[in-house]
């Protein structure tokens, strides 16, 4: 497969953009490793599948070029790139049977028989579609047609990358989770590149190596699902991923911690000097416990969601919520809490600061 | 409203879409019905609308018969997974559609409209037309149409499953409470079980058109009454094993054993299932009342808080859901352990085994 490299992108839509709000991608400078697992995930809006299209060349940027292995496809059509695609809903002739949906492209191209049977019998194995060779299409559920379209995609031995568009959509909570384990197993197993676009944080850090969060096109972060989640560098991606997201307090920094209406909030690396433009500490809900030596709160609300529980508290005249484990007991008078230091972060115009600023 | 739908069976085209179902629904209430694809939600939904008649059984509205009282003439909304709006009407008319038909006076109209808009935050959408909106807007608007109604009962096809990720959480927080204040009963259809927990309410598990259980949701969930129910409602799937009960021991294959205890002592020999949540499959050993197993990773994934790991434990599959980060290679052997206190036992036709009063903690 292919290194894609995204060379200082640019897209509008417009034909005149004049301000950067006229761009749905504003600037992005990417590489995707030969052999990566990565996803693209943002909310809808955010330009994810503008990139897409641009990659698979659906698109032509308004700036910028886009490279394969180091040589530009700025011009080559859809057709000529050899990209994979998986999309929602999966592209298969339903009529047909499994073995001639995957021999279909390559017959296309005219390819002689002998090779065609080498080659779709290999797709097949690797997907586990062996036993299913024979049987029409249309019977199948809906996982193992999404493998089909992924096969049909395979089975061109030049394929550059394998890029998913929310492939997960129509598919049952239940066969999700066979489904991703045997795609990231794919990966493991034959080092494709792949992207997957998708909204979906559980999908993309569960399944990706590194996760590209998107935000009003722009890349806010690039990370494994850890640096994601225990150091957002923006609050969009604190907000972002989680569930609940990121708590944010409006504070003041000083040499000594986070001062949140008059109390302290100790922190691990000192907050910058003086920041300018607006402050926030931020903590991740699972990064509060209840303890006696913390400050005063007041719980408002319990939910209980199964194997844990959210507590949605006040901190003075700031909501924010608690993630409490099982085993964990919310105590029934003057709740106090402890904000982990080494995971509460100073925020200034919604980046994370890190040093003097 | 209440509503009843006592033994309604439904048969279209020679196959069966609903066996028998009976639910008894309260007024005002939250109603989940929950279960994959094809288990028979919508077909539900449909039938309480009087979209379609069913083959067989009744259908009561606050004790009267609907069951073949046309849709027109039911007091009901419904609110579908596709966005449906009016393309070319604003955003008020939008809302303001089932009003107009009902002959609503127009001083009533402008302001039941703008009430609900607020309530939804769209009041400064009002003017638009629904295309210039973002998908969660104009589920939004379908939203606010059903609930400017005020119909006795809506109906909720899987509202949010076209939305995104963080839109789905936000809405899932108010739905609840908007409806709560109305006072309409609903009924929500959803195939994830994440969701069902984040709604509350009561909760009726499907499976196959056929109910099988229902009752407050996080009693269904922790308390399931078979092994289809407990299978249901689990995400990451429930964790199942064949089991034997010999002497006062359990045991898998013969090679894990557990004794019985005080709870199962009296239950006779011979076959059972076990099924037990992935967050109760923990990494590394456990306490004096554990199991420890040791598994082959199959994978791991990692979503940033959590660790799935995917786990080959003498050849059943399983999944352990940790919290934190847990690196591990394919094919690594590894220790885990689980608490037999977590295990929910059932016969082997799938019925659960109740715990004999009084044995447990």
């Amino acid at each position: 497969m292919a290194e894609i490299r995204l060379d200082s992108i640019r897209h509008s839509y417009e034909d005149r953009p004049s301000s950067d709000a006229d761009y749905a991608l504003k600037h992005v400078d990417l590489t995707w490793n030969d052999g990566g697992a990565y996803a693209l995930l943002g909310p809808s809006g955010c330009g994810k599948s503008t990139l897409l299209n641009i990659i698979s060349g659906l698109l032509i940027p308004t700036e910028g070029d886009v490279l394969f292995d180091g040589r530009s496809v700025f011009h080559m059509a859809p057709g000529e790139r050899n990209i994979a695609q998986v999309f929602q809903f999966p592209v298969v002739y339903d009529t047909m049977t499994v073995y001639r949906n995957l021999a279909f492209p390559l017959r296309n191209r005219g390819m002689d028989r002998g090779e065609i049977d080498r080659r779709v019998r290999e797709t097949a194995r690797m997907l586990g579609l062996e036993d299913s060779l024979d049987r029409r299409a249309a019977g199948l559920t809906a996982d193992n047609k999404q493998k089909i379209s992924l096969a049909r995609g395979l089975v061109r031995s030049d394929v550059n990358v394998i890029m998913f568009d929310e492939p997960l959509t129509v598919i049952d909570p239940h066969l999700k989770w066979q489904l991703r384990a045997q795609l990231k197993k794919l990966h493991q197993r034959y080092s494709f590149t792949m992207i997957y676009v998708t909204h979906d944080q559980t999908e993309a850090l569960t399944f990706a190596d590194r996760i590209v969060v998107m935000h009003e096109g722009e890349v806010v972060q690039i990370g494994t699902s850890e640096d994601l989640f225990e150091r957002p560098q923006h609050t969009f991606v604190g907000h972002f991923i989680g569930s609940p997201g990121m708590n944010l307090f409006p504070c003041e920094a000083r040499d000594d911690g986070a001062w949140i209406d008059g109390r302290r909030i100790p922190l691990d690396s000192p907050p910058p000097v003086r920041p300018k433009g607006a402050v926030e500490l931020g903590v991740r809900p699972e990064f509060i416990r209840f303890d006696n030596d913390g400050v005063a709160v007041e719980v408002r609300n319990v939910a209980d969601i199964g194997r844990y529980r959210i507590v949605d508290a006040l901190l003075g005249e700031h909501p924010f919520k608690i993630y409490c484990p099982e085993d964990m007991e919310i105590p029934s008078a003057d709740p106090r809490v402890v904000f982990d230091p080494r995971h509460a972060s100073i925020y200034v115009d919604g980046w994370r600061a890190e040093g003097d600023l | 409203m209440t509503i009843k739908l006592e033994n309604i069976s439904l048969r279209r085209g020679g196959v069966e879409f609903l066996g028998e179902v009976s639910l008894d629904i309260e007024r005002g209430g939250f109603n989940i019905l929950l279960g994959p694809t094809l288990s028979g939600k919508t077909t539900i939904l449909r039938t309480m609308a009087g979209l379609e008649k069913p083959d067989s059984g009744r259908i009561l509205e606050n004790g009267r018969d609907v069951t073949n009282v046309p849709v027109q003439k039911r007091d009901v909304a419904m609110v579908y997974q596709q966005f449906i709006n009016y393309p070319s009407m604003t955003v008020f008319e939008n809302i303001a559609s089932p009003l107009r038909v009902a002959r609503t006076s127009r001083g009533d109209i402008e302001r039941r409209v703008r009430d609900v808009a607020e309530l939804l935050k769209i009041e400064d959408m009002l003017d638009r037309r629904p295309v210039a909106l973002s998908g969660g807007q104009q589920q939004r608007v379908a939203l606010a149409r059903a609930l400017v109604k005020r119909a006795g009962l809506v109906l909720l096809d899987e509202p949010l499953a076209n939305l995104d990720y963080k839109l789905r959480e936000e809405l899932r927080n108010e739905l609840p409470r908007l409806f709560e204040d109305s006072g309409s009963t609903v009924v929500y259809a959803t195939a994830e079980p994440a969701e069902a927990l984040m709604l509350g309410g009561r909760t009726a598990t499907l499976h196959q058109g056929r109910i099988t259980q229902f009752g407050v949701t996080h009693e269904v969930f922790r308390d399931p009454v078979d092994l289809t129910t407990a299978r249901i409602f689990s995400d990451p799937p429930l964790n199942v094993a064949d089991i034997v009960k010999r002497g006062g021991e359990f045991s898998i294959a013969d090679t894990i054993t557990w004794p019985a205890g005080d709870a199962h002592a009296s239950l006779p020999d011979g076959g059972y299932r076990l099924g037990f949540r992935p967050h109760h499959l923990s990494l590394g050993r456990g306490d004096r009342h554990a199991i420890n197993l040791e598994g082959t990773v199959e994978i791991a994934e990692i979503s940033g808080s959590e660790t799935f790991v995917h786990l080959d434990v003498g050849s059943h599959l399983w999944v352990s859901q940790s919290h934190g980060v847990h690196r591990l290679d394919v094919g690594q052997t590894v220790s885990v352990s689980v608490d037999p206190g977590r295990f929910i036992l059932f016969a082997p036709d799938g019925g659960r085994i109740v715990e004999e009063r009084g044995a447990h903690g």
